[in-house]
């Protein structure tokens, strides 16, 4: 239960960092450590070279920028809990944010980390899926901007190659009438989600939903997009009729069984999460368009 | 070789200068090269939140931080709660755990403390949801919570008033 010795690197610098990580043999980058800790205490990860990124600040900032929002990669999970600009522009980041672990380790816990470890269930991870955030990843060889949905490979597995680390995020959140929910079913609360649900719906001027977007998470290796689901809601009111119907459609998604928790029960938990979001974020349409 | 490196720390307002070993997490370090026992460690892999700790006044979990990457920080430790000499006297946070039954074998004691000591230092008059949720990463075996709950709603409720006083 204690790490396996490595060299250890506090870099100052991305240009520090990206030099060292393609230098190093068997190196990881260390963020806020809830994750990459606890595997190195394990001896599931046991890196020759540890690059520290504690300290390098330039990956730590929010911003918004023309419609969008910039995050950088060390960001803590608190200040993006507690941030005013995400208030404004992604309270939806700050709900999934509000089941994340518990203080302590949102404390540490980082944007990028989490981000990076692509835990299938992780709620930051749906939120990035959500959005199809683009990933802004940095090497000694340049700079690439991938979608999430390119990023995702696998389970617990990022299209980064062994010399690239994440930098920061865009999320698109231009559409100020967005209305935003994110349901989930945990065990315990700070648990990661068996299942979990976001939902992003702007109205039109008749009350109806112009777009749709839903992203589930826990059902299987990564986040799914339903397309097919976020194009039937089009044009239908948000009434119980229209939540059902996509909820039915989000029980047949494909999901996977695991020594906790069979498929069935995670087809059940879509079903059911679907509808929560989809009824929250309507409700806060409604609410919205009373202030 | 096992790598090492000179660290500089203030914990408990004392600050000490060592080398170690830069795999040797917080804990161990207050644990074993401090003497400082009062931190507690469960689980090592985040879990149990047994070894919490301030470090430049927020919580962590020690046993997921190296002692290397607290170089220059001020960290506090649940040895730091009771003041006075030779054996101090138990605050108001530490004092309301044991009117309240908040402990049993003490082995969660350490981080519910310092878990409290933040929550309530940024809370000072929260709700008994509010308290469950600020507690949620802490794990207690013995007592069922409610004992731990009613100690940090009547030490709130003690802290308001001693500032109310001091007014
Ligand atoms: S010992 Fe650190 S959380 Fe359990
Ligand atoms: S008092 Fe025994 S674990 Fe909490």
């Amino acid at each position: 239960m204690k790490p396996a010795p490595f060299t250890y690197h506090d870099p100052r610098s991305v240009t520090e960092a990206v030099t060292l990580l393609a230098e190093k043999e068997n190196a990881r980058l260390l963020a806020g450590g809830q994750s990459l800790m606890p595997m190195m205490n394990f001896r599931y990860a046991m890196p020759d070279h540890l690059i520290d990124l504690n300290h390098v600040s330039e990956l730590s900032y929010i911003r918004a920028e023309n419609g969008a929002l910039k995050i950088g990669a060390m960001t803590r999970q608190r200040d993006i809990e507690f941030s005013e600009v995400i208030r404004e522009n992604c309270p939806l980041l700050q709900a999934a944010l509000a089941h994340v672990g518990h203080r302590q380790t949102r404390n540490r816990g980082t944007l990028g980390g989490s981000l990076c470890h692509q835990d299938p269930s992780a709620e930051l991870v749906n939120v990035a899926a959500l959005f199809n955030a683009t990933m802004h990843v940095v090497s000694q060889r340049g700079a690439r901007d991938l979608p999430y949905a390119d990023f995702a490979v696998g389970y617990m597995t990022t299209a980064l190659e062994a010399d690239e680390m994440l930098a920061s995020i865009t999320l698109k959140t231009s559409n100020k009438t967005n209305t935003y929910a994110f349901a989930e079913f945990a065990r315990r609360h700070g648990d990661f989600a068996i299942v979990a649900c976001s939902a992003l719906l702007t109205m039109n001027a008749r009350g109806e939903i112009a777009e749709a977007s839903l992203a589930l998470s826990g059902l299987s290796h990564a986040p799914v997009r339903p397309a097919a689901i976020e194009q039937a809601l089009r044009g239908h009111k948000p009434d119980p009729e229209t939540f059902k119907a996509a909820a039915a459609e989000a029980e047949k998604l494909e999901a996977n069984a695991d020594a906790y928790v069979t498929a069935a029960y995670r087809k059940h938990l879509a079903r059911v999460l679907t509808y929560r979001a989809l009824e929250q974020a309507a409700a806060r349409a409604v609410e919205n368009a009373h202030v | 070789m096992s790598d090492t490196r000179k660290l500089s720390i203030t914990v408990n307002g004392t600050t000490h200068n060592a080398t170690v070993e830069t795999r040797m997490t917080l804990v161990d370090f207050l644990r074993h090269e401090l003497l400082l026992t009062g931190t507690h460690v469960g689980c090592e892999h985040g879990v149990c939140g047994a070894c919490t700790v301030l470090v430049k006044g927020v919580s962590v979990r020690a046993c997921l931080m190296l002692a290397v990457q607290c170089h220059g920080a001020t960290v506090h430790t649940v040895e730091s709660l009771a003041q006075g000499e030779p054996q101090g006297k138990l605050n108001v946070l530490q004092q309301a755990f044991q009117d309240h039954h908040g402990l049993q074998c003490g082995f969660c004691t350490p981080g519910m403390l310092m878990t409290l000591t933040e929550f309530l230092r940024d809370h000072p008059d929260p709700s008994e949801a509010e308290v469950r949720e600020a507690l949620s990463g802490n794990l207690c075996r013995c007592t069922g919570y409610q004992g731990i709950v009613d100690a940090a709603l009547a030490a709130a409720r003690k802290m308001r008033e001693e500032v109310d006083e001091s007014k």
